[in-house]
């Protein structure tokens, strides 16, 4: 950014227009990738379908089907793009922005390799917490809009679901937060390199963390509305729920979403948990910087994107809560523990010094 | 001023869990049912009076309609109905084949039962398994009489045709194939802790409704009330054969909940394969057919028959008049009491629930609209 900035200021141009050339370069960047992971994703999500169900899957369009969705999407954009007619239709139109724009935003905050996070702030984990936030308004407004009980009802367990969860998920977030002492993301990554490997992540840096780390998941499955928690689009009972009366690219804005969803909550668990970019062995090897870049990005994307797909695992495997049992689990089960696990995080922080298991071990 | 109303939804005919064109009205609150009210008679096609128009014979194909799922016991049931009436012998051969093919399709329906079963409370997958083993069946119904979905197979005094040669061997096949897959559907569905929370204490059906409603089959053993027409009142060679009645046990919650309505059809299932390896057994050589006259003049007599589908009681009341169609053919279809105890259980639960109790109660549409 300083590079086209100075370029601009040499042209004679104000530096301004090389800040916003700058941004909007990478905020394309940003969209590309988000949309041909979320292309992809539905591909890789519908081939897991078929190896789990012992059936092959799409095979027809491409080599192997693999380029079943861009299929899907030429379809999905030259559908009709219907509106019912007692449909509020503002709200309506509107409501597949906020999903869509709530989880396409935190992709500017991850951190891609050692120093670099497409935006750098030094809060960007409460901002990643805060902007997926907006997904809820948007499904509400989707049920609320399209004046449909079916919709409705899913607008409402939808909204219910993820105000649940989200306090869960933030507060198991908050350990790996309380061991870094940080909440700039590039910093927490790089807290959990060093002497130690692997050791040195803090999912093994004390047994409170190694737990959040799957409350942290779990709650982290109800906020991208996947199975089993998938119950605001619940097809067997809700129809589709809150995106019943959506059609064409409307109703593939919230695919993008839960997509999206899931590669942030998947991108956040492997930053905060599993070490981000930092890989044994890469850092004394390798040399050059743009490799070692290159090569810490591809850490982080397989990370994330084996998370993602123990996720598409979990929902072709498991049967679907009820909505009762949902709300008992988060606010009974998981938010309690997460808060002991956050105590039990602080106490071994004051008692210890910070020191991970690995550290005090080894000494 | 804020004031609260009830909402009442319209849960079919058209929705993915109400397994054809159930219409249920659903008062709830929130997401609490407080009052649902089946609606049938979408699929009326007054098959009761096609049989007033067509000989006994040529009613055989619309049996296989009654319910598409069981159509070699709906053709089981009517066959033996007219045999009764006219007092025909069937071959012992023939007995045993009905008794064979009765059993793989009560197999085959009990499967779409589980597939559409886990579908319905969020677990796509054994839909896929259930159907996988399905297939195998059909394979077999394809082989004995050129059709997947409605046979036609049997007729009035025994079968159509005898088995292909092979077929037994193949069947066989089937058994031992069939059985260790119940392992896996226990390890896949069954077990799932989420699946039996689901499923426990929800939509408890006591025995005494079960009766009062006119409930059959297992959904009436799930209750606990150890009831089957096959030991009751034994038709064909089913008094010459060993088998347990499953019921109910509880084992998630209370009996008769939907946990307990799934268990019985697997168990029931298990049974089916030991009905088949005794027939394949004892299956003696010789004719398929009994000597019976084209066109069938029964004179004024009237008969219920009463056959176990997996669906319950299918019952067939003819009333014969010296013509060689009925006067009066009744069909009394299990489903159709199924349905209406609906409207007994589903107070008081969730939405989520309604539909594994519809899929619980394994109703089908055409059998009970006729």
């Amino acid at each position: 950014m300083d590079q086209l900035t100075k370029l601009f200021y040499s042209l004679g141009l104000s530096p301004y227009y090389g800040i916003f050339v700058a941004a909007f370069l990478l905020a394309v960047i940003i969209l590309a990738f988000a949309l041909l992971y979320e292309g992809v994703a539905t591909y890789v999500e519908r081939k897991v379908a078929g190896d789990i169900q012992s059936r092959i899957g799409p095979n027809r369009v491409g080599p192997y089907g693999t380029l079943q969705w861009l299929a899907d999407g030429v379809k999905l954009f030259l559908k009709e793009d219907f509106i019912p007619a007692q449909a509020d239709k503002l709200i309506f139109r509107i409501a597949p922005y906020f999903v869509f724009v709530g989880s396409f935003l935190p992709f500017a905050a991850l951190p891609l390799w050692d120093r670099f996070v497409p935006v750098p702030m030094n809060i960007g984990l409460l901002y990643i917490i805060a902007v997926t936030a907006m997904v809820t308004p948007g499904i509400v407004l989707a049920g609320w809009g399209s004046n449909n009980k079916w919709a409705l009802l899913g607008g409402m367990r939808s909204a219910a679901q993820l105000i649940s969860y989200e306090v869960p998920n933030a507060v198991a977030l908050l350990i790996p937060v309380l061991i870094a002492g940080t909440l700039n993301l590039d910093e927490i990554v790089r807290a959990q390199g060093g002497g130690g490997g692997i050791l040195r992540w803090f999912i093994f840096h004390d047994p409170f963390s190694f737990m959040a780390f799957f409350i942290f998941f779990t709650a982290g499955l109800a906020e991208c509305n996947r199975t089993p928690f998938d119950l605001p689009e619940a097809e067997s009972e809700l129809v589709a729920g809150y995106s019943v009366e959506y059609s064409a690219i409307r109703y593939a804005f919230f695919y993008m979403g839960e997509y999206g969803d899931m590669f942030i909550i998947s991108a956040m668990a492997s930053a905060a948990f599993l070490g981000g970019w930092q890989l044994p062995l890469i850092d004394p090897l390798v040399k050059i910087g743009w490799l070692k870049a290159v090569l810490q990005l591809g850490i982080f994307l397989t990370k994330t994107l084996l998370l993602v797909l123990v996720m598409m695992w979990i929902r072709w495997t498991f049967p679907r809560l009820r909505v009762d049992q949902l709300m008992e689990l988060s606010w009974k089960r998981l938010l309690p523990i997460a808060l002991f696990l956050l105590m039990g995080a602080a106490l071994w922080t004051v008692v210890f010094h910070g020191k991970g298991i690995y550290d005090l071990i080894v000494g | 001023m804020l004031e609260t109303q009830e909402l009442v939804i319209n849960m079919g005919p058209q929705h993915p869990s109400t397994h054809g064109v159930l219409r249920l009205l659903l008062h709830t609150d929130g997401e609490i049912i407080v009052e649902a009210q089946p609606h049938v008679g979408y699929l009326h096609r007054g098959i009761e009076k096609i049989a007033e128009k067509v000989n006994y014979h040529q009613f055989m194909p619309y049996t296989d309609r009654i319910d598409y799922l069981a159509s070699m016991n709906c053709n089981h049931a009517y066959a033996c109905a007219v045999e009764r009436l006219m007092g025909i012998e069937v071959p012992e051969r023939a007995q045993f084949i009905r008794v064979i093919m009765s059993e793989l399709n009560r197999i085959a329906s009990h499967l779409v039962f589980f597939g559409s079963f886990g579908m319905d409370v969020g677990a796509f997958t054994p839909f896929l398994y259930g159907l996988r083993e399905r297939e195998r069946t059909l394979d077999l119904f394809e082989a004995a009489c050129g059709q997947r979905l409605t046979y036609n197979y049997m007729k009035i005094g025994g079968v159509r045709w005898d088995l292909p040669p092979g077929w037994t061997d193949k069947c066989r096949e089937f058994c031992d194939y069939f059985e260790p897959k119940i392992q896996e559907y226990h390890d896949l569905l069954t077990y799932n802790y989420i699946f039996m929370k689901r499923l426990g204490n929800i939509g408890v059906l006591t025995p005494e409704d079960a009766l009062a409603y006119g409930v059959t089959g297992p959904n009436l053993r799930a209750s606990g009330v150890a009831y089957d027409i096959r030991k009751e009142e034994p038709y064909d060679v089913y008094d010459r054969l060993e088998f347990d009645i499953p019921v109910g046990t509880g084992e998630a919650g209370a009996v008769g909940d939907c946990f307990d309505r799934y268990m019985v059809r697997i168990k029931e299932m298990q049974q089916s394969v030991r009905i088949i390896r005794q027939c394949l057994d004892m299956m003696p050589e010789g004719d398929v057919q009994a000597r019976v006259p084209r066109v069938l003049k029964i004179p004024p007599k009237e008969i219920y028959f009463r056959a176990e589908n997996p669906r319950g009681e299918l019952g067939f009341y003819i009333v014969a008049n010296g013509k060689p169609s009925p006067e009066r053919l009744k069909i009394r279809g299990a489903s159709f009491s199924n349905i209406h105890v609906m409207e007994k259980i589903l107070p008081g639960l969730m939405v989520a629930d309604a539909v594994a109790v519809i899929a619980s109660l394994d109703v089908i549409l055409p059998e009970c609209d006729r």
